[in-house]
């Protein structure tokens, strides 16, 4: 098992890594996080952006304005807050180039555990407005909080959503809409893969880092290879394998071991110095009772 | 009668509510704070037990509240409960209505064990501080330890603050294991000598099972880590880690665990083995490729020194009590079982 990490802990050389191979400004992939208040909006951005624990977004006040949410990563990410902002996105004022720029998403909340008809009807005049504007946008949805959900009861309010969007959407005479339907919970890892999943249909190198990944893998006989971004704990990329949940699991939170020992024993000080040559990247490895073995690398800062 | 192989006690007593079954689940049994809340409230009296570092017992015991059951402790169970007792850790919730009546409680629970165990460590923990706004916590702290003092008799105690909610927890027990190990300045006059050897920044040993600090050392330099309570941290990381480990490899916390693992970063380089059969060591060292890898080696080195002199019998169990924990003195009045390790390789 290998995972290979991405940590963009200075920001600025990051950006201009990644600037460097689009050579435009809007090259960073742009996120747009909607849905009806307390859909759960505020508790994905802060439990896969700010390491909140799930259990503290009981906590979390609701608030009405645009948030903008300035992560130091690979993207730009914005909460909205439904409704009374849909009113913006009909104005000519609001300018939905700086939103979505060439490429990005539209992340749709649903709360499953609550009625769910009026936040789709909202959800497919936003899909008809967007799309007239930018149809490259990719419309994804959350159908959110869906630990409270038997297994049953899960797929039958999922293939509900599904059907009234896709009906909705076909009277209003847009077909084949481009919409992708996620099962997700801050309470377990489905809300990273989900995110991952978004994130990768925004990348456009992903066959090629694809490519070089599985190379990678099966040449050195890893099980699976993920490419990380060490901040939110989203991967970027991987091989072509099918993404195991355990080994993902256990990558994810072994990133957040090393940045947390890394916080404790990387306190600056005159009279600490290197007592040698070493590469300027970290590597860690970590081998379990099972003999599994977890090797983590860093890409670039 | 051969002490070494009757099993030690070490009791957890404590009026119903004040928290023992929380940390125990926390500490023996891997759970997390937030998972203690869903375990249900032991009404009636609770006997439980848990193996930890290797041959001894945790019992726990509810005190106060059932009448019946404190005449039973203290009356026609007495021999039996308070004898053989290594330990005895006393919970105090901060926010009991009933002070003076839990020190009578206390108190008769003393004296009981000094006709039994007159040997016995005694550890109080004041607990849920995390009730008590944060100006106040060290002054209320600091008169609540007083009075448990003037009630314990011939006893000299250790007091520890505490709560489920933060590292306190980890800090507090980790000084209760520490205690338990009447060897350890042997252990610690290695340690220091060895760490200065590699030029380690700093060694921990942690306890296999709990991740509680043993004991640990620092350099110079090691010792100016601004963060303070680092050490309860990393238990805190490692056994979380542990946690998810078991969860996706299909086996329980108990018997998932590491085998190794290594970091190496541009401002310091870890390494973490299994030492002995109950510990883990945690090493730290500056950054630099070969250097690290002479401490990595220097580090397997002296653990095989190690388990050698166990196996030769200076150093049965470590890091377990070979002798009366009173005397404190080693097995045979040995004083350093690591000489060998000076044969090791140097890293020039
Ligand atoms: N059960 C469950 N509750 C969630 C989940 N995500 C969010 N919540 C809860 O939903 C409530 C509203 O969340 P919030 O993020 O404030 O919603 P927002 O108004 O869309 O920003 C909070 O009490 C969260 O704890 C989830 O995945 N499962
Ligand atoms: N605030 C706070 N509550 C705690 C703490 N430790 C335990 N509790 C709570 O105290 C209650 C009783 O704990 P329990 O472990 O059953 O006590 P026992 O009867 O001594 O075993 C439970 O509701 C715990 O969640 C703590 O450190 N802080
Ligand atoms: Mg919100
Ligand atoms: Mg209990």
């Amino acid at each position: 098992m290998e995972v290979t990490d991405q940590r963009p802990q200075r920001p600025t050389q990051g950006r201009r890594r990644l600037s460097s191979t689009d050579r435009s400004r809007g090259a960073k992939p742009r996120l747009l996080l909607m849905g009806l208040r307390r859909s759960g909006k505020s508790s994905i951005s802060n439990v896969v952006f700010h390491k909140m624990p799930p259990s503290e977004t009981l906590f979390l006040e609701s608030t009405t304005r645009i948030q903008k949410d300035f992560i130091h990563s690979f993207m730009d990410f914005q909460v909205w807050d439904f409704p009374g902002q849909l009113e913006y996105l009909e104005t000519p004022t609001i300018d939905l180039e700086t939103i979505f720029g060439r490429h990005g998403a539209l992340v749709w909340v649903i709360d499953a555990q609550d009625d769910y008809l009026d936040s789709v009807a909202r959800l497919n005049r936003t899909i008809l407005t967007v799309q007239q504007y930018y149809p490259n946008i990719n419309i994804e949805v959350f159908i959110h909080k869906v630990d409270g959900l038997s297994e049953e009861y899960r797929h039958d309010t999922f293939q509900d959503i599904v059907q009234r969007i896709t009906d909705e959407l076909n009277d209003a005479g847009y077909e084949n809409a481009p919409v992708y339907y996620y099962l997700t919970s801050i309470y377990d890892y489905s809300v990273f893969e989900a995110f991952s999943k978004v994130i990768q249909k925004l990348i456009p190198e992903l066959s090629t880092l694809e490519n070089l990944i599985t190379i990678l893998t099966n040449n050195c006989g890893f099980e699976k290879t993920y490419l990380f971004d060490v901040l939110s704990k989203i991967y970027i990329a991987s091989d072509t394998r099918p993404v195991d949940m355990p080994c993902y699991e256990m990558c994810s939170d072994y990133i957040d071991v090393i940045v947390d020992i890394s916080e404790l024993y990387s306190w600056d000080h005159p009279d600490r110095k290197p007592k040698g040559e070493q590469l300027r990247e970290a590597e860690s490895h970590v081998v379990l009772h099972d003999q599994t073995m977890i090797h983590l690398m860093e890409m670039n800062k | 009668m051969d002490v070494r192989k009757k099993k030690k006690k070490v009791l957890l007593m404590g009026k119903s509510g004040s928290g023992k079954s929380s940390m125990r689940s926390i500490i023996f049994s891997n759970y997390v704070a937030k998972d203690v809340r869903r375990l249900g409230a032991t009404i009636d009296v609770e006997h439980s037990h848990v193996k930890f570092m290797g041959n001894l017992t945790l019992n726990l015991w509810d005190c106060g509240g059932q009448d019946a059951f404190m005449e039973t402790y203290l009356a026609s169970q007495r021999a039996n409960i308070f004898s053989d007792v290594a330990v005895l850790i006393y919970v105090f919730d901060i926010e009991s209505r009933e002070v003076e009546r839990d020190l009578d409680t206390y108190n008769s629970i003393i004296e009981a064990l000094h006709e039994f165990s007159p040997g016995a460590y005694v550890f109080c923990l004041i607990h849920k501080l995390d009730l008590i706004q944060n100006e106040h916590r060290l002054r209320i702290y600091e008169e609540r330890s007083l009075l448990i003092r003037s009630r314990s008799e011939h006893f000299k105690i250790d007091t520890f603050g505490s709560s489920i909610w933060d590292q306190s927890l980890y800090k507090a027990w980790a000084g209760i294991v520490h205690k338990l190990i009447p060897n350890l300045y042997v252990i610690e006059r290695f340690l220091q000598a060895f760490a200065k050897k590699i030029d380690a920044e700093e060694i921990i040993l942690f306890e296999r099972s709990t991740f509680l600090t043993v004991t640990s050392v620092s350099s110079d330099v090691g010792s100016m880590n601004p963060i303070y309570d680092r050490h309860e941290r990393l238990s805190n990381i490692m056994k979380a880690f542990k946690h998810c480990a078991a969860r996706n490899t299909h086996t329980t916390p108990a018997s998932a665990g590491f085998l190794v693992m290594q970091t190496k970063t541009p401002q310091f380089n870890v390494f973490l083995g299994r030492f002995t059969d109950n510990t883990y060591i945690f090493v730290v060292v500056p950054p630099g490729e070969v250097a690290y890898n002479c401490a990595v080696l220097n580090t397997l080195l002296a653990r095989e020194g190690f388990s050698k002199d166990a196996i030769v019998g200076h150093y049965e169990g470590f890091p377990l009590p070979t002798v009366d924990s009173s005397t404190g003195k080693g097995p045979n009045g040995s004083t350093h079982p690591l000489s060998q390790s000076d044969t090791s390789p140097d890293e020039e």
